[in-house]
């Protein structure tokens, strides 16, 4: 079992909804970042989505376009974010790590270069946002060579039979994006999750993780009812700059487990 | 060589595709199935075509311009004269198939992208057309350096959404309406400008633009009882490059070159010649060449010209450009300003100053070619666009004579990189 899997099992055995984290690596620069990654898993955090900083992130919204920039000017590039994945895994031995971006700086890398790099480092597995089911094959491929995770994403918009076939292969979790627009932007509501979620049930037996929009413990709550666990992200970034991350990690981490 | 076409998922060879978020991937599938149904629906055709004769003007002209030619003590030097079209280039062949397709689609809404604005404006005005909404993404230092453009869109009633991310160009006000899509995706169609993006729309564009290379082939045997030699076209997304070459594609004999922008020289990383000095790589829905640094991340582009001035290019010219059907070449900033003048002065046409790179290309070419030999310049469009540029252009600054090449227009902007 790998470490998704057994993350998942721990919180069905305690009966608890899992929290998903995204912070941008390199904002405002590498060490802050590790340091408020460390903050988020001592408090709670299941599973880490370490972003990585792209030049054009056309899925995201303000706040963590704001802070991908931050992160470049910062010089943050993809070796120096593998290297805080290691020290990440070195203190967290356990906890899912799942590297999080757009497609050009990892195939510029090289894939299978990154995928041995990734894997060496203790990722678990890549989320790219702009490389749909059609085009994933040849990553994938290399992926799989080194035992990473292809988490999907699903959209409001994938029809069912779509939603079949991109999680006919699909391990790890499904990421289910609740809105249709960019990250950290709207929220969505809690009965239209719950009835694509139920309806996503029947296309895969996968733990599936909502993100989009959620920023409070109140959100995760309403939205986390018809999941397995909850991704906030823009809202970690803002809690981060505003100095009260924990309080907001703490009040998340309060309201999943009391769904 | 064999007329290109894209797979089934929208690939030329190893270039486009679709590299986008999962949420745009069903509208993208709705896209191409209504234009596949729509280019095989007579009716379809047939308004098309009734438009881009009765509104847009077309066929435009094949002009023998004799005086360069004389000039140049050369090569024969026709040009095609896209800037004589209604909205004065060629970017309306475009707008308007798109939005006879998002009409039929049922959409009332177009979104668009715009650097220099000739695309905003051409979208505002095929939606002023059909009744439609119209929201246009731009650059805050694109609006500023093109006021009366967007004048004219808010005028021809299009709503100009200023985007404030990034280097506040073309490059940002794309990844802005990628974003707004998303967020919009039931009620918009998206009119991209150019033979970039997703597919379908490198190929969809490209067909709506091959109308400037069917008209040329007929009008050149019409004139000369042969093919040209050469045919010469500016490429930054390359749409006009495109609709020209394309149905050239199997005349072994005909030369096709694309003129990208030079900037202030390759050597000094300002340019944006994406084929010329880039790498493959993805950017905006689509796999080509881009021009990026060793990280993969996206660098700026800088060409005096607004339209050419983007760090990527259509996938089918990647695909053209290794199969070697087309070179590629580039010009600087200063030739391509030398050449306007040049043509503006000789023969009473003032070119923009994206064609006026595919022109400082023809006079390189045109001495060594002989007499007999026939050049066509794609005049993607005109230069009235251009002339606030041009003024401040001669206007001596400090800030101008410290610039490299010596010009400081649209540098401004890049020159934080």
């Amino acid at each position: 079992m790998n470490r998704i899997e057994q993350t998942f099992k721990r919180l069905a055995d305690e009966g608890r909804k899992g929290l998903v984290g995204y912070l941008t690596a390199g904002d405002p620069d590498i060490a802050a970042s590790e340091l408020r990654m460390r903050t988020t898993l001592d408090h709670g955090v299941d599973i880490l989505e370490v972003g990585v900083p792209f030049s054009d992130p056309t899925a995201d919204g303000p706040t963590i376009q704001a802070a991908s920039f931050r992160a470049l000017q910062a010089g943050t590039n993809l070796p120096k974010v593998l290297a805080l994945i290691g020290r990440l895994r070195a203190d967290y031995p356990d906890v899912p790590i799942v590297i999080f971006g757009y497609l050009n700086p990892f195939f510029r890398y090289g894939y299978e270069r990154f995928c041995q790099d990734a894997a060496a480092a203790g990722a678990d597995a890549f989320l790219v946002v702009d490389l749909p089911y059609e085009e994933s094959e040849e990553l994938r491929q290399h992926m799989r060579g080194q035992g990473l995770v292809f988490i999907p994403l699903i959209a409001p918009t994938t029809p069912p039979a779509r939603a079949t076939t991109i999680l006919a292969e699909a391990e790890g979790f499904v990421y289910y994006i609740m809105v249709t627009g960019v990250t950290g932007t709207g929220a969505a509501k809690a009965e239209d999750v719950q009835e694509h979620v139920d309806r996503l049930r029947e296309s895969t037996n996968l733990p599936i993780a909502v993100g989009f929009g959620v920023a409070s413990g109140n959100q995760a709550r309403a939205v986390g009812a018809a999941a397995e666990a909850v991704v906030v992200g823009s809202a970690l970034i803002n809690a981060a700059r505003a100095d009260h991350l924990v309080e907001l990690v703490d009040d998340l981490r309060l309201a999943l487990d009391g769904v | 060589m064999k007329k290109t076409n894209p797979d089934g998922m929208g690939h030329f060879g190893v270039y486009g595709g679709r590299y986008v978020a999962e949420t745009l991937m069903p509208v993208l599938k709705e896209v191409e199935a209504a234009y596949e149904e729509a280019r095989q629906d007579p009716s379809f055709e047939a308004e098309f075509r009734r438009l881009l004769s009765e509104y847009v003007g077309r066929p435009s002209p094949l002009y023998p311009a004799d005086r360069l030619t004389e000039s140049w003590g050369g090569a024969r030097i026709y040009l095609k004269r896209e800037d004589l079209n209604h909205t004065g280039a060629h970017k309306v062949n475009n707008t308007l198939g798109q939005a006879l397709l998002a009409k039929r689609m049922g959409k009332h809404r177009l979104m668009a992208e715009t650097g220099a604005g000739q695309h905003g404006v051409a979208t505002a005005t095929v939606a002023a057309l059909f009744g439609m909404e119209c929201v246009v993404y731009m650059g805050e230092e694109d609006i500023r350096r093109q006021a009366p453009n967007v004048k004219r869109m808010e005028l021809l009633g299009a709503e100009v959404v200023p985007v404030s991310s990034g280097t506040r160009t073309l490059k940002d006000a794309m990844s802005e309406a990628l974003r707004a899509w998303v967020t919009f995706v039931d009620s918009t169609f998206y009119v991209i400008g150019t033979v970039a993006g997703p597919h379908p729309y490198p190929v969809m564009v490209r067909d709506f633009q091959r109308v400037i290379g069917d008209e040329t082939r007929e009008q050149i045997l019409l004139k000369e009882g042969r093919l040209p030699d050469l045919i010469l076209a500016c490429v930054g997304g390359g749409s006009n490059a495109a609709g020209i070459f394309y149905p050239f594609m199997e005349d072994e004999e005909v030369a096709l070159v694309g003129v990208e922008a030079g900037g202030y020289g390759l050597d000094t990383g300002q340019h944006a010649a994406s084929i010329v000095n880039g790498q493959v790589g993805v950017l905006h829905g689509t796999k080509t060449y881009v021009l990026q640094d060793a990280e993969g991340q996206i660098q700026n582009a800088h060409s005096i010209s607004a339209g050419l001035d983007y760090p990527g290019v259509g996938p089918e010219h990647a695909q053209w450009a290794d199969l070697k059907r087309v070179s590629y070449c580039a010009v600087t900033d200063e030739e391509a300003l030398a050449a306007f003048h040049e043509l503006t002065l000789k023969e009473g046409i003032i070119p923009a100053l994206e064609s006026s790179h595919a022109v400082a290309e023809a006079k390189k070419r045109a001495p060594a070619m002989g007499k007999d030999a026939v050049i066509v310049v794609n005049l993607s469009g005109r230069g009235d666009k251009d002339v606030d540029a041009i003024i401040e252009l001669e206007r001596p600054t400090p800030r101008s004579a410290d610039a490299p090449g010596g010009s400081g227009l649209s540098g401004e902007a890049q020159a934080d990189e």
